[in-house]
């Protein structure tokens, strides 16, 4: 039986889209009441919440104070039943600590942490179901989050994946595709800039590829943005009808 | 819109998954029709035309699109590749069944779609909003698909009626399946079987006999008697492979006796390497090259092969009392040690047909439309096909292919294809002989011509960019008389220091042909130039082979440079490696240099400089032999024909001359140079050639045959098997030295090319050098281009890219080139072997030397025109049952079966 054809000679991908198309992005913002920011993000099947408080005192050892700026301390979870074999992940196993870590790059390079010295911002993620993606969801989850709880930042963070199939860049991949072997590039984009906040890939990609794969995730997360604002201005429309102005 | 598509799966674990995937539909998939304007433009490369004008059918008059099934592509793809078919809508739904079930016709059905002449569009159904089906409760994936396939037909014919109100256009269904046609007519779709529709095509009438014929059920009315016992399903044979019961290999049928055949058993198991069948119902309709499961019988049901040419003659299919007759009579009695294991074929793994080519052997009775056919391939059985056309294909070589051998059926059934044109022309014969070899040799495509560079050409200032100007150097090339593609030239002369330059100067193929392009990829499908006795297969089009890349004299010329300075004991001081410019001042022949070399009052440049090489040469090949280096020889033994009446005049060895051996030692001198610098930049992907050394029992042959001769031949190191070679000659016999050469060629190993990254022995056992590569002859071979490329990147002089450094890409280069190398040595001899054979040969009563002074009859036997054969007959010595005039051992025209029937002795 042969393998399965990430790419038809029409164009299309396994599951239909284009090469540069996302998957359906839905999201919404302050979903929980008692946390300082929240949202709640849908790319295709892969599902992330995200929560966010402070910014507030250091908590526990006051020595992890940083004088001149806040503190960003990431979390990232999965639940059990979030991919298709449920499997019982131990807390802080090597998996999540690299994506806090991430995260947590990702974000001191967005929020302008030198508002707020000596005091600390939690973000804890958390994945519901994983349809390839993680990264970005988490991200791009996180963003609204923070954006909720009114912590100022440079700009939006949007993150893409983006993978490299018979000399054709994809946007957003899925879980079949990541399954499948091959180039994965990770990007989180400050869209107004263009600056890069993470860009991480594990796999060979020649140099002379590397650019159209980079061009790919980068308008990915152009669209993401784009998507992103309308949630965050709606949501904003919204919030002011509550508060009768 | 999206849709999600949820399933549950069993884990290999035994646990179960739910997996969930995400299936969107689309609005913007075009429907392929130019001008419609619903979907206007959404559709993108080669699509259908808008008023299909033919093929003219008697059962749609009107103009109308194909929309085949899965089963009609799979097995009526000859039809569907007809120029004649045009116009076809293929479903992804069809094609996607196509690539699960059958990856050849895959590949063809692509090539069909790409080719913009044919009209076919691939129509992405599965993703459009209008024609995405669920599956229903209780409906197989099978039935689910024909649904599909139903409801795209549909969708079809309403949107086209919308296109505009007086349209006439239809889609026609094509499917052989009775009840999916049935139901197609309910839901208001036209439908045909293939055979309907292309028996209605009167224009076409050639077409039926393309048609494959899968009507099982009628044959089986026809001659209830089963012959053969079924094919075990293949989860049972996966089973019985697993517990032992059964052994897995690669059919082998015996060119000699169609009623035996060998199996190789795949895997380590060293002592079963081979299991004999005999007789049709254990050979149970398999074909040379099947992958098949074999069941081992007892012991005492063992046979020994047997020594008896056997061809299938018969017509009838009553003849199988008969064929058990003969069965039995090969069991003759032999003793207990030739006995080897025997098995029958229990079922077959994978098939591996192929188009075949033969002729037709025409039935006896005149108004049948069944006919026999005859493979010009010996291994092959008798195929049985159905044609109205005999008459006009009698005589002719023409292609059949393979459609099924049902269990009651003597002969397997298949369908006419091509006709290739009168048997003993010689344009026929190349062809079957290009065909049989899977030598790729149409003309180049446009899209490949169109890499070439514009002529008239020149080396413009960015061609001179990173390389250096040696057109001032005296070099030279020396090949055979007659050569166009001229990729290697020479150059020696005396440094200030005392010390000599050399450089080899090889033709800058990889400056033309860029890495991925058209002209890249069927370069690289070639893999190398085939030389045939009348004709050239060229790997790249003529105006690179015998122009711009041919190192002609007087003409400024790209070239790859490869330059040492030695010292006069040719030891290698420096060697660098550059791209340059070169303008050779002489193209020569080995007659010509040798000439130049010899003649004592030529003193110009060009003959010192040959000289020098020559001298340098010597000693190179000097300490190549005493480090082990093989010297043999290859049987070039030719007839020399009158050109005149295309008679043999005489029997003549290949002259080897000092300048022959001087080119090819620097050529050594420069591969083994490549192939160090490019290993050592490139320890991954580099790519190499081994040779690798013989097993010992490849020698016995050879010992054997001196030994009969009081020689005694040492075969434990190349060193010591070059030295007892140098010492076995005989006084009385010249000759022998030559003969015990070849011999040893045969006993060789194949030598193959490599990806270093994959493989770690890189010696090279015929050279005796540790490492080796192909960089001289980049014209006619793939590989030689790859290191080029290689090179390039090592020197700095070109960039690279990413397939050059990706080793598993590399692997397949190297698997695809062996294969293209290998083929092209076999169309070679046959080539040899056809030319000798086609004029009438009036050379009986000759007297040949072979091993064992022998005096043979030789004559002609054309009773069978596709194998003519010369029968030699032994006249002396005198041994009783087999000399003149019992004797009738048929030979084919090869030496190496001449010895072997003497050695046999």
């Amino acid at each position: 039986m042969a393998g399965l054809e990430l790419l038809s000679d029409q164009g299309y991908r396994v599951d239909g889209r284009r090469a540069g198309e996302l998957r359906k992005i839905q999201a919404r913002m302050g979903v929980f009441a008692q946390a300082d920011g929240s949202a709640y993000i849908e790319q295709g099947n892969t599902k992330a919440l995200a929560v966010v408080y402070g910014p507030h005192e250091i908590r526990g050892s006051r020595a992890r104070a940083l004088p001149d700026r806040a503190l960003v301390n990431c979390q990232y979870s999965s639940a059990t039943f979030s991919t298709g074999e449920r499997k019982r992940r131990r807390h802080g196993d090597r998996k999540s600590c690299e994506m806090g870590l991430q995260l947590r790059q990702t974000f001191e390079a967005a929020i302008l942490t030198q508002l707020h010295p000596r005091s600390q911002i939690d973000i804890y993620v958390q994945v519901l179901q994983a349809d390839g993606g993680t990264y970005a969801a988490c991200v791009n989850a996180a963003t609204l989050a923070v954006l909720d709880a009114g912590i100022p930042m440079r700009d939006f963070v949007c993150a893409c994946s983006a993978g490299f199939v018979d000399g054709t860049a994809l946007a957003d991949l899925s879980h079949v595709e990541e399954a499948a072997g091959g180039p994965q590039l990770a990007l989180a984009l400050l869209p107004a800039s263009g600056q890069i906040a993470l860009l991480e890939m594990d796999a060979r990609l020649h140099e002379d590829h590397l650019e159209r794969v980079l061009e790919a995730a980068a308008q990915a997360a152009r669209d993401v943005h784009t998507l992103l604002d309308r949630v965050v201005r709606q949501h904003v429309r919204e919030a002011s009808i509550l508060l009768g102005d | 819109m999206l849709k999600s598509k949820t399933f549950l799966k069993k884990t290999r674990a035994g646990g179960v998954m739910k997996i969930v995937r995400e299936h969107y539909l689309r609005d913007d998939i075009g429907c392929g029709a130019p001008g419609c304007a619903t979907c206007g433009g959404a559709h993108e490369g080669p699509a259908l035309e808008p008023q299909p004008q033919d093929p003219a059918s008697s059962l749609c008059p009107q103009p109308h699109y194909l929309l085949p099934d899965t089963n009609v592509l799979l097995h009526q793809i000859d039809v569907l590749e007809d120029p004649a078919i045009r116009n076809v809508i293929v479903l992804q739904t069809v094609l996607q069944e196509v690539r699960n079930r059958s990856a050849p016709v895959y590949k063809r059905i692509r090539d069909v779609t790409n080719n913009q002449e044919k009209h076919f569009y691939t129509f992405t159904n599965e993703h459009h909003r209008e024609t995405y089906v669920e599956q229903e409760q209780g409906e197989n994936a099978n039935d689910r698909n024909d649904r599909a396939i139903r409801v795209a037909a549909k969708w079809y014919n309403e949107h086209l009626k919308k296109m505009s109100a007086d349209n006439q256009l239809q889609v026609i269904f094509i499917t052989n399946d009775r009840k999916n046609k049935e139901k197609a007519i309910e839901e208001g779709i036209p439908a045909f079987t293939c055979e309907e529709y292309v028996k209605s095509l009167t224009a076409n009438p050639e077409l039926i006999d393309r048609l494959a014929c899968l009507s099982e059920e009628e044959n089986e009315i026809e001659s209830g008697k089963i012959i053969f016992s079924e094919h075990l399903p293949l989860s049972k044979l996966q089973q019985g492979i697993k517990s032992g019961t059964y052994l897995q290999g690669t059919f082998r049928a015996s060119r000699e006796n169609y009623l035996e055949a060998t199996v190789w058993i795949h895997g380590d198991n060293e002592e079963n390497k081979e299991v004999i069948l005999q007789g049709l119902k254990h050979l149970n309709r398999a074909i040379h090259e099947d992958i098949v499961a074999v069941e081992l019988l007892a012991k005492s049901q063992w046979v020994a092969p047997s020594s008896v040419v056997l061809h299938d003659e018969g017509q009838n299919e009553e003849d199988v009392e008969k064929e058990e007759e003969r069965e039995r009579m090969l069991k003759t009695a032999v003793s207990e040690k030739m006995l080897k294991p025997t098995g029958r074929v229990v079922g077959i793994i994978k098939r591996n047909w192929r188009p075949y080519c033969g002729m037709l052997s025409k039935s006896d009775i005149k108004e049948s439309r069944r006919h026999l056919f005859t493979p010009a391939d010996k291994r092959i059985p008798r195929i049985r096909i159905e044609t109205r056309q005999a008459s006009t294909l009698e005589g002719r070589r023409i292609i059949v292919a393979i459609d099924g051998w049902p269990r009651n059926s003597r002969y397997p059934n298949g369908h006419f294809v091509r006709n290739l044109g009168d048997v003993g022309e010689k344009e026929t014969e190349t062809e079957v002989l290009l065909l049989e070899h899977d030598v790729p040799h149409q003309p180049f495509s446009q899209a490949v011509l169109s890499f070439l560079p514009k002529m008239p050409w020149s080396i413009t200032e960015k061609d001179m960019k990173n390389r250096e100007d040696l057109r001032h150097l005296c070099i030279c090339s020396v090949d055979p008389p007659g050569c166009t593609d001229i990729d290697d030239a020479l150059h020696c002369r005396e440094l200030e220091n005392g010390n000599l330059e050399v450089g080899v100067h090889i033709a800058d193929v990889s400056h033309f042909i860029r890495p991925g392009n058209a002209l890249d990829q069927e370069s690289a499908r070639r893999g190398t130039t085939v030389y045939l006795c009348e004709k050239r297969i060229d790997m790249v089009p003529e105006l690179l082979s015998s122009n711009l890349c041919s190192l002609k004299c007087d003409v400024d010329r790209l070239a790859f440079s490869c330059i040492w300075e030695m010292n006069h004991n040719a030891e290698i001081l420096k060697t660098k490696f550059t791209k340059s410019v070169i303008n050779s001042k002489a193209s020569l022949t080995y007659a010509e240099a040798q000439l130049r070399i010899d003649s004592a009052n030529m003193n110009d440049d060009i003959t010192t400089s040959l000289r020098g090489l020559n001298k340098l040469a010597k000693i190179l090949k000097k300490g190549r032999i005493e480090k082990g280096a093989l010297t043999l020889s290859s049987p070039e033994v030719r007839f020399h024909m009158d050109s005149e009446t295309h008679d043999p005049i005489d029997l003549q060895t290949k002259e080897l001359r000092e300048t022959n051996s001087m080119v090819e030692e620097f050529m050594l001198l420069a591969n083994i140079s490549v192939a160090k610098k490019i290993h050592e930049e490139f320890s991954e992907h580099a790519l190499l050639r081994k040779h690798p050394a013989p097993p010992p029992s490849n020698y016995e042959i050879l010992v054997k045959a001196a030994r009969s001769r009081n020689l005694e031949i040492k075969t434990d190191t190349a060193k010591s098997l070059a030295e007892s070679l140098d010492r076995a000659e005989s006084p009385t016999f010249p000759y022998l030295n030559t003969l015990l050469r070849i011999l040893a060629t045969r006993c060789m190993m194949q030598a193959v090319y490599f990806c270093s990254g994959m493989d770690n022995d890189f010696y090279h056992y015929g050279l005796a050098s540790p490492i080796y590569t192909h960089f001289t002859s980049p014209i006619r071979r793939y590989a030689d281009v790859i290191v080029h490329r290689l090179l390039a990147v090592a020197v700095g002089a070109d960039c690279t890219y990413p397939e050059l450094t990706d080793k598993h890409k590399l692997a397949d280069i190297c698997k695809n080139l062996n294969f293209r190398h290998k083929m092209a040595q076999y169309a070679q001899r046959a080539s040899v072997a056809f030319h000798t054979q086609i004029p009438s040969l009036k050379i009986e009563d000759t007297v040949f030397h072979v091993f064992d002074k022998v005096k043979v009859k030789i004559m002609l036997d054309s009773s069978n025109l596709q194998h003519q054969k010369i029968r030699m007959s032994l006249v002396e010595p005198q041994i009783p049952g087999i000399s003149i005039p019992t004797d009738t051992s048929n030979m084919d025209l090869n030496g190496p079966k001449k010895k072997k029937m003497k050695l046999g002795k």
